[in-house]
């Protein structure tokens, strides 16, 4: 907002110092030419046009300089615009002279001088908007020290209205040598023209006509002005003369070089318009080529682009993108799929080795060998491969119906292009393996939350027997199981298992083993049987190479027998009060899943056995004789026995800590590679 | 870590397992075991005797060929284990779905047997 008032505020001081020169100027003009001492003091107008050339100055340079929507189009059309408009009514001006005749009053002095203040002020306004338009093309791309050499030739400019502003006699010497460096300085700062490079053909074109228009609106500007002047010095030369106005002069000469020397640079970069243009849409194309996995999501989009961005830079009259990953894959421009094969099988046959196959290790100009297949239209053939973390994955091939038709650099870019493309496939595989990962992730989260659900929170408890459990899973989510049910009032059901395979599938098998436990050991059947069923229900979901071990007790608290039945699970560990024995059951078992037919039942067996006071049960998974310490030395089953033989006195709780920090002392780690469960129970 | 190699002996394909079979490589077991059934070998012997370890997914791909083998007639012998794998193999009652030789010599004899 306070630039916006600030413009109409030096508008506003323009329009009134520009009155005001009118009015200052004509009076004393009027009163020199009927010979009267003026009572205006001659200096005024000059004054007030300086300070009209100053309001213009700063009125353009806030109007244009902060206007960062212009492109260099806009800039010339503006310049252009305001010199059509200047033009126009300096024109006009000229048409109502011509039609009002050669009257008294068109040949009066006071006349033609209006007529000239208005033309010098279309002029200086004219050419203080060329002067700020300049100055934008000019420190386009600048650099410290042409930014210091315009200040000081801006600066210069704007100091030297001083001379003109008050009555310093006309010294010529001063004037010229004043006028040469500033042409000077102006003819070195027109050296700048960098900005022509960055227009397009079409716009070079409209710069063209825009700066002849504009350099004619100069030419037309500076010869009526001269032309009026000259008319009303010779009656008197008490007037705002502008051609003794240093700061004008240098502009009118430093605005019309500039246009000049655009318009001819303009002129002479026309042919090579294309070859810039073409560098600019290289790098366009290899922008999009990196960019496009982050916008794009496929592996494909990428081939597409690359087939485009290749062809579109060369001038390739056909092209084809073979891939040879898993799925195999022909992207064609301009060609149909038999041609481009009836290609390759032709180039296979030629005495080169790996033509457009996985062995070829560099880009190859194959073009020689195209001249022996008659029936294709392409005379020049170019082949790049596509990598992969150094695994070929492609082949791009570009053609020309036009022998020799790819030089070197046409070569160095689509290789550049490859390269790019291969780079971007491999960041999206990338991505996707991180993806992937991710998910992996949450997943195993996920099955460690429901393992942990499956897992009783309170185990059953009797005069009996006292039971301690603890499970505890490797980063990885195993299946390991262990569950308790009271059946009836003296029969209680346990269970240990565990799922072989990790992740959510075996979470998956332990919560079916849930199932399978709670159903069929409600019925108090032989514990051989309830494996036998439990492997028919199981054998249908588990897949193949999968199963799960398994042991099931049923405890008769009256009767003080266990009868149980062991499937493939690490066997019981038994300590005896009455003997003072602790070993291993021996019996056999088959593991559930392993047998998928009825025959599994011929495989298990159910055993008995007493128990008694002082007895301790242990259960376990293969997670604790299966760690390993540093050394590569398993747990094992005598280091197990070893804990008990020491422990056995102890409680069930007791003795479970005391199994685990051994084992943690063993291993020597803080984590553990599996799962491991311990189920201990000790009678009472 | 685990290396597999292959030879034949008098009609019978030997796979010799070097190593331990984890998660991972029971992959390759499971691979070189089906290449062999592909080849049409009806008797495969398993050298066990560089079997440091066996997990559970390694025992699993030995399971899994049980019925296939049944199906095509194909004998497959084990021998040479450590007493630590042939125990393994115990637990989980795995002796008694495969057949499991003390040595090279046993293991011929039993697969001829089988192969009557």
């Amino acid at each position: 907002m306070r630039a916006k008032a600030m413009i109409r505020l030096l508008f506003t001081m323009g329009a009134i110092t520009w009155l005001g020169l009118v009015f200052t100027d004509i009076s004393i003009l009027f009163s020199t030419v009927n010979n009267i001492e003026p009572d205006i003091p001659t200096w005024l107008p000059k004054l007030l046009l300086n300070l009209f050339i100053l309001s213009l100055f700063y009125y353009y340079k806030l109007k244009i300089e902060r206007d960062e929507v212009l492109n260099f189009i806009d800039l010339l059309w503006r310049v252009f615009a305001t010199g059509l408009i200047a033009t126009v009514i300096s024109l006009a001006l000229r048409l109502v002279s011509y039609l009002l005749g050669n009257t008294k009053l068109t040949g009066h002095v006071v006349y033609i001088d209006l007529i000239y203040l208005i033309n010098v002020g279309l002029m200086i306004s004219f050419l203080t908007m060329a002067f700020t338009a300049w100055k934008r093309l000019i420190l386009y791309q600048k650099s410290k020290w042409l930014l210091r050499f315009w200040s000081f030739f801006e600066y210069g400019l704007l100091i030297s209205l001083l001379y003109n502003a008050f009555n310093f006699p006309y010294v010529e010497s001063v004037y010229i040598t004043l006028f040469v460096a500033f042409l000077i300085a102006g003819l070195v700062l027109s050296g700048n023209m960098k900005w022509v490079a960055y227009l397009n053909f079409r716009q070079k074109w409209t710069g063209l006509l825009l700066l002849l228009l504009t350099i004619f609106y100069l030419l037309y500007g500076f010869y009526t002005n001269s032309s009026y002047a000259s008319t009303i010095s010779s009656t008197s030369a008490n007037f705002a003369d502008y051609r003794y106005h240093i700061f004008i002069m240098s502009l009118i000469a430093f605005v019309t070089i500039y246009s000049i020397f655009s318009f001819l640079v303009i002129l002479f970069n026309l042919p090579t318009t294309s070859v810039f243009e073409q560098k600019l849409e290289e790098v366009v194309n290899f922008q999009r080529i990196s960019q496009s996995i982050q916008t794009e999501q496929s592996e494909e989009s990428v081939y597409n682009i690359l087939l485009e961005t290749s062809v579109s830079t060369v001038f390739a009259d056909a092209a084809w993108l073979e891939i040879n990953t898993s799925e195999k894959k022909l992207y064609t421009y301009n060609i149909t799929e038999k041609e481009a094969r009836d290609i390759i099988e032709h180039l296979s046959h030629q005495p080169v080795r790996g033509i457009l196959d996985q062995g070829t290790d560099k880009t190859r100009n194959l073009s020689k060998y195209l001249a022996t297949l008659k029936s294709s239209r392409f005379r020049s053939i170019l082949a790049f491969p596509i990598y992969v973390k150094n695994e070929n994955i492609g082949m791009l091939a570009l053609l020309k119906e036009l022998p020799e038709g790819f030089n070197r650099e046409m070569t160095k870019i689509v290789s550049a292009f490859s390269n790019q493309a291969g780079i971007s496939i491999e960041n999206f595989r990338l991505m996707e393996e991180a993806l992937q990962n991710e998910r992996y992730k949450e997943e195993l989260k996920i099955a460690k939350t429901v393992q942990k659900s499956l897992l009783p929170e309170i185990l059953e408890r009797d005069e009996e027997f006292e039971i301690a459990a603890f499970s505890e899973s490797a980063d990885e989510v195993g299946g390991d199981y262990y569950d308790t049910l009271r059946i009836s009032g003296e029969m209680v059901a346990l269970i240990i298992a565990d799922v072989s395979g990790k992740g959510t599938t075996a979470a998956f098998h332990m919560s079916q083993m849930k199932g399978i436990f709670h159903s069929l050991a409600q019925d108090c059947i032989e514990p051989s049987e309830f494996m036998a069923r439990a492997n028919q229900a199981l054998v249908n979901c588990l897949e193949r190479g999968s199963f799960i071990s398994a042991i099931i007790f049923l405890i008769n608290t009256k009767t003080k027998l266990i009868r149980y039945s062991r499937a493939g699970h690490c066997p019981v560990l038994y300590y005896k009060a009455a003997s003072d024995t602790v070993e291993y059951f021996k019996d056999k078992g088959v593991a559930l899943g392993m047998v998928r037919n009825s025959s599994y039942r011929n495989f298990m067996q159910t055993s008995e056995f007493a128990f008694a006071k002082g007895d301790v049960m242990v259960l376990y998974t293969d997670g604790i004789t299966e760690a390993k310490n540093a050394k590569g030395e398993e747990f094992g089953y005598i280091r197990l026995s070893d804990i008990l033989e020491t422990a056995k006195k102890l409680s069930s709780r007791e003795i479970q800590d005391h199994i685990i920090s051994s084992l943690y002392q063993f291993s020597e780690s803080e984590s553990l590679d599996d799962d491991y469960t311990t189920m201990i129970v000790k009678f009472n | 870590m685990i290396h597999i190699k292959r030879l034949q002996e008098d009609g019978a394909d030997v796979i010799a397992i070097i190593g331990e079979i984890d998660a991972s490589s029971s992959i390759e077991l499971d691979l070189a075991i089906a290449k062999s059934v592909g080849e049409g070998y009806v008797k495969i012997l398993v050298d066990c005797s560089a079997l440091e370890y066996i997990s559970s997914a390694g025992l699993g791909v030995f399971m899994s060929y049980i019925d296939e083998f049944k199906d095509k007639k194909i004998s497959m012998v084990l021998y040479g284990l450590s007493d630590k794998v042939a125990n393994t193999f115990q637990i989980l009652g795995l002796n008694e779905l495969l057949h499991i030789a003390k040595d090279k010599s046993e293991a011929k004899a039993i697969i001829n047997e089988l192969q009557v």
